[in-house]
């Protein structure tokens, strides 16, 4: 897949509230050309439910439905269940939530439509912090980072919803980022062709959240899948595969760049560099995510 | 069977649902046609699909809605895409 075979229809409009450089609808608009016209949308409180702008228009060519925080995926459920019993199973459903609404307030909802195994696919735009409320944390928030509500860094490391996802063994999981737009593009269409529940979850750098310039925003995720803070894989019938560059840093066939590569540009870890280096927490910073390859070698990495 | 009508609130899909949102812009991006390569990294990258792309995979810019992030310029390999500021009118 070429970015010239990706399809020219938008059913993201333009002109929407979204801020500039937002990695959300830059997500969006590639989930949208994967998914077609044929589609309902689940949105629950998060960034999205802002960039369908203001009643009586939206910005959505497809039809959403907004539900409560924690209830983006018993919507989903309800929707997928009103849909089957009128027989039309040509329609995606799909949930589109944030990481706030998926690893902290939906996790419950989500979990019980996996078990259920629900036919839908849940996206996760994973951009770190409660980005709509005002950058708060969330349990995707890294270690050391700054946000309103951790303001000295936040002390705790970021929990691995993939792997949780992962012990539901549903039929496909998959982690991406909005930097690589052929693999994202890619996997969406192959949880389309699966039935079950799907999950994909979409790394979002957030330029108002995380304190870069708003023109960075596909190098950050680079940088993130460069410096293994971020991987890209797939999980097919719990058969684990990693994708490009997660891949060769998963074989060793190119190095691990240091953490401060990705760091170093982003506001909410200054405190780390300035006044004065604190080394003690990006030792820490690096030491997990070696912790976290070597365990992924351990795993995935067939001898 | 019963049908029940369910009132609610409903919005329709309209292209500037927030406006000509070009107007929030401090910096422009102004393409160099002659320097494109048509690798529609650009088309894929802009977050507000302002940036149209024709048959042929040339590229052009719409300015109504451009919120002039400078995504577009960051991505683009040959460097065909520039910044430039944006003119004040009536100063």
């Amino acid at each position: 897949m070429a970015l010239k075979d990706l399809p020219v229809d938008e059913c993201l409009l333009q002109g929407n509230a979204s801020c500039p450089g937002c990695p959300a609808t830059i997500g969006l608009r590639l989930v949208l050309k994967a998914l077609g016209k044929k589609t309902i949308m689940v949105v629950p409180a998060c960034c999205t439910a802002v960039i369908e702008s203001l009643y009586p228009y939206t910005s959505f060519d497809v039809p959403v439905m907004n539900i409560a925080f924690e209830a983006a995926a018993a919507g989903a459920s309800g929707v997928e269940a009103a849909l089957r019993q009128q027989g039309r199973t040509d329609i995606t459903v799909v949930a589109w939530a944030g990481d706030g609404g998926t690893y902290d307030i939906g996790l419950q909802a989500l979990s019980g439509a996996l078990e259920r195994g629900t036919n839908f696919i849940y996206i996760c735009y994973n951009n770190q912090i409660y980005s709509n409320t005002g950058i708060q944390r969330s349990g995707a928030t890294p270690f050391a980072a700054w946000t309103t509500t951790t303001v000295g860094g936040k002390t705790e490391f970021r929990k691995e919803l993939g792997e949780i996802i992962l012990a539901h063994h549903i039929p496909y999981a998959a982690q991406t980022c909005i930097s690589y737009p052929e693999d994202l593009y890619n996997k969406i269409k192959k949880a389309m062709s699966i039935k079950g529940s799907k999950y994909v979850e979409i790394l979002a750098p957030c330029p108002p959240g995380w304190r870069f310039s708003m023109d960075k925003t596909l190098e950050m995720g680079r940088l993130a899948v460069d410096t293994g803070a971020w991987s890209l894989w797939e999980c097919e019938n719990d058969v684990m595969t990693f994708n490009g560059k997660s891949k060769l840093l998963l074989e060793k066939k190119i190095e691990r760049k240091p953490i401060e590569e990705w760091i170093k540009y982003q506001g909410r870890f200054s405190h780390l560099f300035k006044p004065e280096l604190d080394e003690k927490r990006l030792q820490a910073i690096q030491e997990h995510i070696d912790h976290l390859w070597e365990r992924y070698r351990k795993c995935y990495v067939k001898i | 069977m019963k049908k029940y009508i369910v009132e609610t609130s409903l919005s329709y899909p309209k292209k500037g649902a927030m406006g000509k949102t070009g107007s929030w812009r401090v910096f422009k991006p102004v393409l160099d046609t002659k320097k494109c390569v048509k690798c529609l990294r650009c088309w894929i990258s802009c977050p507000e699909a302002s940036i149209h792309r024709e048959k042929d995979n040339s590229v052009s810019i719409d300015y109504d809605f451009c919120k002039g992030c400078g995504i577009c310029a960051n991505e683009c390999n040959v460097k065909a895409i520039v910044m430039e500021r944006e003119k004040t009118k009536g100063k």
